[in-house]
C-alpha cells in the first residue's frame, strides 16, 4: 500500500536551485504525452534549444546538451492552461484594492457605456502571489478575462505566460469578452433579449462614420475596436442555456465574428450545431446541477458527448486561486466517458488553439515554446505532483509563498514543539 | 493495487477479500477475511464486490444543502438569518428543501450522512441538523434519530461585514468577541433562572405535598390550602437562550466557522471561560499553525485540501494542512465541503491532501486518511458509535466504489444507507430523483 505513496525526492532537487538561465537541455527517457496526433511516446528523449523544443525521439537522442534530466519513464506534457482567470488581477477576491478583474463605470442601465476598449491585460501583475502557486503546478498560461461590471461587454483580454515576467501578454490571444444568458440579462435591463438589441445598437455604432450621438453606447476608441472585432476577431461568449447558446452562435455568424462559448453548461444539447459552425466550448466539466434557470440542462457527461460530436473543448474552473485545479476537470471528464488524450487537449492543445496559440504553445512538438511539465505519475490524477515544471525551457523554482508557509510551520508539527 | 480481488474494509486497518454481512439496518460482522468469514444466512443478498473498495459512507460536517439549494434562487435563499448577529434561536431544519437535487448528486459521490448548518453570517447562527442522505418529501424523514444538534457559530470577517456594513456591532474581531461573551453570559443567567426556578419548584412541591400529609391528620382543617405556598412562577422561555442554554448544558454541539489559528485560540479561551466545548473548527485554513494546540484540546479541524485566497482570512491557506493537523496524537482532521460541488467529490478532496503531505514526509496511508471522511466527522458529530467505521452493530452505511477511492477515476458504484440500496451506478432506477428535475429538460440518454 505504501508503495503508492513513495516520494521520488531524486529529480526535483537538481532542477531546483538556480531560477531562470534557459539553457539547452534534454529531458532523457520520458513518457511523453504529445497533445498532438502522435499521442503519447514512451520512453522518448525531448531536446529543448534556446527555449524551444528542437527534437523529440531519435532525434534527440544522443544530442549535445550541458544538462541532461533523467525522467526514468516518468510523464511529460506540456504545460497547462490555467482556465479563464484573473491570475495576476487580483490578490484575495474579497479586497477590492487588491483585484483589477472587472470594469464597473456604475452607469445606470439606460445611460449604459460600453468600453469594449478596456483591456484587462494591462493589469497583470506577473509578481502576485497566485502566479506561483498556480506555475509551480503545471500551470504555464492563461486566459485574463474580464468579468462584466455593469455592461455586458467586458472588454478585452488575452492569454499570458506565468514564466513572471513583466510583458507576459501572448501575441494573437486576445478576445472580446461578453456575459450573456441570465448574467447579462441583469445588465441589459433586465431580459436576455435585450443583450441582442444592445450589442446591434453597438454593431451599428462601430459601422457608423460621423459623429458620436447623444445616447451612444460606445467612444471612439470602442468603435475601433468593436469594429475589429466584425473582421472575425475572438469573442469570447459566457452562456449555458442551450437557446442563448444557439443565438449567440447565430449573432457571431451573421456580424463576422468567431464566436467562443464559455460556459456552456447545456452546449450537450446543441453539440452538432457547434460542431457544425466550428464553434469551441470552454467548460467546466464537473457543474452538474441545477444551479439556475440557465443550467438545468447541466450534466458530467457534457464534455464527453460534445467531444463525440466533434466540438473543440477546453475547460476552465474560472477559478483563479485554484487554476491549478484543472487537471482535476479533466480526470473527472475521463471518469465520465471523455477519453484521456482527449482530457490532456482540453487543458492543453485545445485551448491555445482557440486562442490562436496553437502553433507555437499546447503540444509537445518540435518548434513549440518549450513549457513542459514532470509529473510523477499520471498528469490527470489528483494524487500526482509536477516534480518540475519549464516555461519557455527555464526551469521554474518550485516554490511559492504556499510552500514557504508549509516550511516554516512542517518542522513544529513534526517535532510537536510548543506553538 | 486495484487489480488485487477486493472487498476491502477501510476500517482503520485494511482487509483484503473479505465477507461483510449486512442484517439491515445495521452491520451484523465487520469486514471478515476469506477463511473466517461469517456465517452467511439462508436467503441473503448477496452483493458481489471482488476486485472493488469497500468504504464506509462519507459524512460531511459541513453542508448547506437544502438552505442554500439549487436553483439557488431568491425564492430558496434560506441559509443565512442575517438580520442580528445572534440567531441562536433559529433551526437549520426549517429552512431545508427536501427536494434540493444536490442531495442525490451528493449521494452519487458516497455521502451519506451531512450535517446542514446555517450560514456564516451571524456571530451565533442557529442550529444545525444532522440528516441522513435519504431523499424524502419532508426533512423530519431525513433526521438522524437522536443525533445531537449542532450550533454554528462563525469567526472572523463574515460577521463583521455584515453587520460593520450596516453600522453596527460587531464591525472588528474585538467586536464579533464582545458578542460571543455576552451572548453566554446571558445564557449563564439564564441557565440560573431556569435552576432558580427548578429549585424553587422543588421546594414547592416538598412543601405542598406535606401541607397535604398535615391537611390529612388535621381533618378539622381547610383541606392542604396554605396562604403562604404559592407556585413558583417559570421564567418565559428564550429561544436564544434556550439553545445556548443546552450548549452550557454539553446538549448542542458548537461547530465554528474559524479561519485563522488565533482567531481559533481566542475561542478556545472563551469556551473556557464559560464552560462549553467547541467541537470543531470549520474551514480552519490555519490550522496547521496550531496543530498540537487542537489536538491537546481535543478539538477537530474541518478543511478544504486547497481552497484558498478568496478573502484575507483564507490567504495562508497550505495544501498540506490536512496531513499536518492529523499529525499529532489525538488529532481529529476532517475534510469538509461547504459546497454542493465538492460534498461530490470529497474522496478526491483527500487524494489531494495525501499526495502533498507524502510529498513532505507526512505519509498518511488509505485506511488512516478514510477516516478523515468518515471516524473523525462522526467524531465531531458525537454519532462514533453508530457511524464512520464498518464494525457490528453500527449503521451499515456504505459505499462500493470501482476502484481505489483516493482515485479521480473512482466512482461509487453502490451506496447503501442503513442497510438498504440508496444508489446504484448501473440501475438508474435506484436514483432519487428530486421532484425539481421531473419533467425538466434533463440530461438526456444515456452516453
Amino acid at each position: 500500500m505504501k508503495a503508492l505513496f513513495l516520494i521520488s525526492a531524486g529529480a526535483c532537487a537538481a532542477l531546483t536551485a538556480q531560477p531562470a538561465l534557459a539553457q539547452d537541455f534534454v529531458i532523457r527517457g520520458a513518457t511523453v504525452h504529445t497533445a498532438t496526433a502522435q499521442g503519447t511516446l514512451k520512453n522518448t528523449d525531448v531536446l529543448v534549444r534556446g527555449g524551444v523544443i528542437a527534437a523529440i525521439g531519435a532525434a534527440a537522442r544522443g544530442a549535445a546538451a550541458a544538462t541532461v534530466v533523467e525522467a526514468q519513464g516518468k510523464e511529460l506534457t506540456p504545460g497547462l492552461f490555467g482556465g479563464l482567470t484573473d491570475l495576476g488581477l487580483e490578490e484575495v477576491s474579497a479586497e477590492s484594492q487588491s483585484v483589477d478583474s472587472t470594469l464597473n463605470l456604475k452607469s445606470p442601465a439606460w445611460g449604459q457605456q460600453w468600453r469594449p476598449e478596456f483591456e484587462v491585460s494591462q493589469a497583470f501583475n506577473p509578481r502576485s502571489t497566485l502566479v506561483p502557486v498556480a506555475r509551480i503546478e503545471g500551470i504555464t498560461w492563461s486566459v485574463l478575462a474580464p468579468a462584466s461590471g455593469d455592461a455586458i461587454i467586458g472588454g478585452q483580454g488575452a492569454a499570458v505566460t506565468l514564466d513572471g515576467r513583466f510583458d507576459a501578454v501572448l501575441r494573437g490571444s486576445g478576445s472580446l469578452f461578453v456575459a450573456m444568458g441570465s448574467t447579462g440579462a441583469a445588465l441589459a435591463g433586465g431580459t436576455r433579449a435585450a443583450e441582442f438589441m444592445l450589442l446591434d445598437q453597438a454593431i451599428r455604432e462601430a459601422r457608423a462614420q460621423g459623429p458620436i450621438g447623444e445616447g451612444a453606447l460606445l467612444h471612439g476608441a470602442g468603435r475601433e475596436v468593436m469594429a475589429r472585432y466584425l473582421s472575425g476577431g475572438r469573442v469570447v461568449f459566457q452562456v449555458d442555456r442551450a437557446a442563448d447558446i444557439l443565438g449567440v452562435v447565430g449573432f457571431a455568424r451573421r456580424n463576422g465574428m468567431k464566436a467562443v462559448i464559455a460556459g456552456g453548461s447545456e452546449a450537450w444539447v446543441v453539440a452538432k450545431e457547434l460542431a457544425q459552425a466550428d464553434v469551441p466550448v470552454i467548460l467546466d466539466p464537473l457543474k452538474d446541477l441545477p444551479s439556475d434557470f440557465d443550467h438545468l440542462g447541466a450534466s458530467l457527461d457534457n464534455a464527453a458527448r460534445l467531444q463525440r460530436a466533434g466540438v473543440r473543448i477546453a475547460f476552465s474552473s474560472g477559478d483563479s486561486h485554484n487554476a491549478r485545479l484543472t487537471r482535476q476537470l479533466a480526470g473527472n471528464a475521463v471518469a465520465h466517458g471523455l477519453p484521456w488524450e482527449s482530457a490532456l487537449a482540453a487543458i492543453t492543445a485545445n485551448p491555445a488553439d482557440i486562442f490562436g496559440l496553437g502553433a507555437t504553445r499546447g503540444r509537445i512538438a518540435v518548434g513549440q515554446v518549450a513549457d513542459l511539465v514532470l509529473w510523477n505519475a499520471d498528469p490527470l490524477e489528483v494524487s500526482t505532483l509536477a516534480d518540475q515544471v519549464w516555461i519557455a525551457g527555464r526551469p521554474v523554482e518550485m516554490r511559492s509563498r504556499q510552500t514557504e508557509l508549509r516550511d516554516r510551520y512542517l518542522d513544529k508539527v513534526k517535532t510537536h514543539q510548543a506553538f | 493495487m486495484g487489480r488485487l480481488s477486493r472487498a476491502g474494509a477501510l476500517v482503520g486497518a485494511c482487509a483484503l477479500g473479505a465477507t461483510l454481512l449486512v442484517a439491515s439496518p445495521a452491520m451484523a460482522a465487520g469486514p471478515v477475511r476469506l477463511g473466517s468469514a461469517p456465517a452467511v444466512p439462508d436467503g441473503a443478498h448477496i452483493v458481489a464486490a471482488q476486485g472493488r473498495w469497500v468504504t464506509p459512507g462519507i459524512i460531511d460536517i459541513h453542508s448547506h444543502l437544502g438552505v442554500y439549494a439549487s436553483p439557488a434562487t431568491k425564492g430558496l435563499d434560506d441559509g443565512n438569518e442575517a438580520t442580528s448577529p445572534n440567531t441562536a434561536n433559529v433551526w437549520a431544519e426549517h429552512s431545508v428543501w427536501p427536494q434540493d437535487p444536490g442531495f442525490e448528486t451528493a449521494l452519487e459521490g458516497g455521502v451519506t450522512t451531512l450535517q446542514i448548518l446555517p450560514g456564516s453570517a451571524n456571530l451565533i447562527g442557529g442550529r444545525s441538523v444532522v440528516v441522513k442522505n435519504v431523499a424524502a418529501v419532508t426533512y423530519q424523514a431525513m433526521k438522524f434519530p437522536g443525533a445531537a444538534y449542532g450550533l454554528k457559530m462563525a469567526c472572523g470577517e463574515n460577521p463583521k461585514r455584515v453587520y460593520g456594513e450596516k453600522n453596527q456591532a460587531p464591525s472588528t474581531r474585538m467586536g464579533n468577541v464582545a458578542g460571543y461573551r455576552q451572548a453566554f453570559a446571558d445564557a449563564q443567567d439564564y441557565v440560573q433562572q431556569w435552576d432558580k426556578y427548578r429549585h424553587d419548584l422543588a421546594d414547592y412541591q416538598k412543601k405542598k405535598t406535606a401541607a397535604a400529609g398535615g391537611a390529612k391528620k388535621a381533618k378539622d382543617k381547610d383541606a392542604g390550602e396554605d396562604k403562604d405556598l404559592t407556585a413558583p412562577i417559570p421564567p418565559k422561555r428564550d429561544l436564544k437562550l434556550e439553545t445556548l442554554a443546552e450548549v452550557l448544558h454539553g446538549n448542542i454541539r458548537v461547530h465554528m466557522h474559524c479561519y485563522r489559528s488565533d482567531e481559533m485560540a481566542t475561542m478556545l479561551d472563551v469556551a473556557d471561560e464559560f464552560g462549553f466545548k467547541i467541537v470543531a473548527f470549520h474551514h480552519a485554513v490555519e490550522a496547521y499553525k496550531i496543530a498540537d494546540l487542537l489536538a491537546q484540546k481535543g478539538v477537530c479541524a474541518a478543511m478544504w485540501a486547497d481552497w484558498w485566497g478568496f478573502k484575507m482570512e483564507a490567504f495562508d491557506g497550505i495544501q498540506e494542512n490536512l496531513p499536518m493537523v492529523d499529525y499529532p496524537d489525538r488529532s481529529c482532521a476532517i475534510v469538509h465541503s461547504d459546497s454542493e460541488d465538492g460534498i461530490q467529490r470529497l474522496n478526491q478532496e483527500a487524494a489531494k491532501a495525501m499526495a502533498h503531505g507524502a510529498r513532505v514526509g507526512l505519509i498518511v496511508p488509505p485506511e488512516r486518511a478514510i477516516r478523515w471522511l468518515t471516524l473523525n466527522p462522526a467524531k465531531s458529530l458525537g454519532l462514533e458509535d453508530r457511524i464512520g467505521t464498518l464494525q457490528p452493530g453500527k449503521a451499515a452505511d456504505l459505499v462500493i466504489w470501482n476502484g481505489n477511492p483516493f482515485s479521480v477515476y473512482a466512482l461509487a458504484e453502490q451506496v447503501f444507507i442503513d442497510g438498504a440500496l440508496r444508489f446504484d451506478r448501473d440501475h438508474p432506477q435506484v436514483k432519487p430523483r428530486s421532484d425539481f428535475l421531473l419533467g425538466q429538460p434533463g440530461v438526456g440518454a444515456p452516453l
